[in-house]
């Protein structure tokens, strides 16, 4: 069934776009991430314009993340204290990236920059995973049990000035690192289309040295506010927030997310984190390709009359 | 402008010897939810007042032009080994969709200088002046090309059924990824490659129902749209996953 999306002002299947809201919300599910990072690109390949894709995902990962944070806010294991600094740091950061993307979009380069992004931090964020859980695979295998990762207690986070206690995390450290991941992920947000989570987890756990358990819910907490911001900035500045677009895949997203969680309870964790690295490089590996081999098309259209 | 004038002085003259009387399968094109692009009828007869001149091949030129924007072409070359977008071209206006459908080869129907006076080929209705480029026909031919390949741009030699030298009819495609806008439907009658009659009348593509409020919600009150999807988005998926908890009791 086709159906022509108002905003994107293009006609596609129904079911192709269910379908990839399923599909990436399996993964999602499986993984704990909030898919962002795959879908953006996905919806590239199948030619919604790259602006609205964008403003559309941040759009969609405020849902998806929703009820995360409801499950997480019953469970306590949200630092709300900490959430805010990274929410203050995270809406300054979207209002930055929202400057950026508009003015590469009058430049005609906001999909390079899209796809640089994407090709740097997949690429790095893949490899650091890859080879973590490759160790850690080697690890179980030797000693028959997976040793926690060491949290170093001081490194020079602790040594700067304006120093805060945040009680659930229980920490007392400077506003300055989490506001900065705030910022890092605010623009990330806008400019990919992504909540960041993949960004911020590592951060928090071993830039800011919170504990474990307080992370996901913590990182959902901000992700939900920073991409409602987005959203808003897209819609009220490009308009290209097609809320039809974002509701179907949001529906296959939801159910694939149900299904996905129930196969990762059933997987180890070392395998699972493996399998993410590598589908995280192989998105990344094609992103890069195609920007290193001679396009079939060199010429593309864009919106006149700006300049 | 030509056109207008043309007009005129076919105004002016007093009796044609051959008009055209036309027909539409549909006045207007909506597009709906489930728009999945259009067909549209073009169909007429000639009228004569005189038997029919014989010695020169009658010619029916039928265009269905979308509404002119501007639109820049952009160019990817090599830079630090990655393709990024280096020179563009800025095109003053080109139709958003463009169709031209001939009872003959274009060359037996159309003379090089009436089309340069009415503009009927696609290369002569796109109009570019402040071209910054060395190069710009290049950038002219890729616009071209790229919406051609996207069947916005269609070239239908001898898709036009003539008989009798007096009824004609044709099918112009509209594809699902239409803008909206004023469509103008042309039609030319031409003798020997001279264009002796022509008939314009305006096929109107609009957005209805739930695809004009929301678009016009997105662009007229961004600010409630934003707040709307933000709504809806959250509704439904806290909505689907309390579903599933009931589900699985």
């Amino acid at each position: 069934m086709q159906i022509y999306l108002p905003i994107a002002e293009v006609s596609v299947n129904a079911f192709l776009l269910l379908g990839l809201g399923g599909i990436v919300g399996i993964l999602s599910g499986m993984f704990g991430v909030g898919g962002g990072f795959l879908m953006t690109p996905l919806l590239f390949f199948i030619g919604i314009p790259p602006a609205v894709a964008v403003a559309t995902e941040a759009n969609q990962i405020v849902a998806s993340s929703f009820s995360g944070v409801l499950a997480h806010l019953k469970r306590k294991t949200v630092d709300l204290k900490m959430g805010t600094v990274l929410l203050v740091g995270g809406l300054v950061g979207s209002g930055l990236g929202i400057i950026i993307f508009n003015y590469l979009k009058a430049l005609g380069q906001v999909e390079l920059l899209v796809q640089l992004c994407y090709v740097v931090f997949l690429g790095m964020i893949g490899t650091l995973m890859f080879f973590e859980s490759l160790k850690a695979i080697r690890k179980a295998g030797k000693s028959g049990g997976t040793a926690p990762p060491t949290r170093r207690k001081h490194n020079w986070v602790h040594n700067l000035p304006f120093k805060m206690k945040f009680r659930v995390s229980g920490l007392y450290i400077s506003v300055i690192p989490p506001l900065l991941v705030g910022v890092l992920v605010g623009i990330l947000a806008a400019i990919m289309g992504v909540g960041g989570g993949f960004i911020m987890v590592p951060a928090m756990i071993y830039l800011l040295g919170m504990p474990t358990k307080v992370v996901v819910g913590t990182s959902l907490f901000q992700i939900i506010f920073v991409t409602a911001f987005t959203t808003m900035l897209h819609a009220t500045t490009n308009y290209t927030v097609d809320v039809v677009l974002a509701v179907l895949l949001l529906v296959g997203g939801v159910i694939g997310a149900q299904i996905g969680t129930r196969i990762g309870v059933k997987m180890k964790a070392e395998q699972l984190r493996i399998l993410l690295a590598l589908m995280v490089l192989a998105v990344c590996g094609k992103l890069a390709f195609d920007l290193l081999v001679q396009p079939a098309e060199l010429y593309s259209l864009g919106e006149g009359g700006h300049s | 402008m030509i056109r207008l004038l043309a007009l005129f002085v076919l105004l002016a003259l007093p009796a044609k010897a051959e008009e055209i009387v036309l027909g539409l399968s549909r006045d207007q094109v909506a597009i709906t939810a489930t728009f999945e692009g259009s067909d549209i009828l073009v169909f007429g007869a000639i009228k004569r007042e005189a038997p029919i001149p014989d010695k020169s091949e009658l010619g029916v030129i039928v265009t269905v032009a979308g509404p002119d924007e501007p639109v820049l072409v952009r160019r990817k070359d090599k830079r630090l080994g990655i393709w990024v977008n280096t020179d563009e071209v800025e095109v003053d206006a080109a139709p958003s969709f463009y169709a031209v459908a001939t009872n003959l080869p274009m060359r037996d129907a159309l003379k090089d200088t009436e089309d340069l006076r009415y503009g009927i080929t696609i290369p002569r209705v796109i109009r570019s002046v402040g071209a910054r480029v060395g190069d710009s026909a290049e950038f002219t031919r890729a616009l071209i090309r790229i919406r051609a390949a996207e069947e916005l741009y269609q070239v239908l030699e001898g898709a036009v059924d003539l008989e009798k030298e007096t009824l004609f009819r044709t099918a112009i495609s509209l594809p699902a990824n239409l803008t909206e806008g004023d469509y103008e439907a042309h039609i030319f009658l031409t003798r020997n490659g001279r264009v002796v009659d022509e008939y314009i009348t305006t096929i109107p593509v609009r957005k209805v129902g739930l695809e004009r409020w929301l678009y016009n919600l997105a662009h007229d009150n961004a600010f409630l749209y934003g707040l709307m999807s933000l709504t809806i988005a959250i509704a439904a998926g806290w909505g689907a996953s309390a579903a599933f908890t009931l589900l699985r009791r």
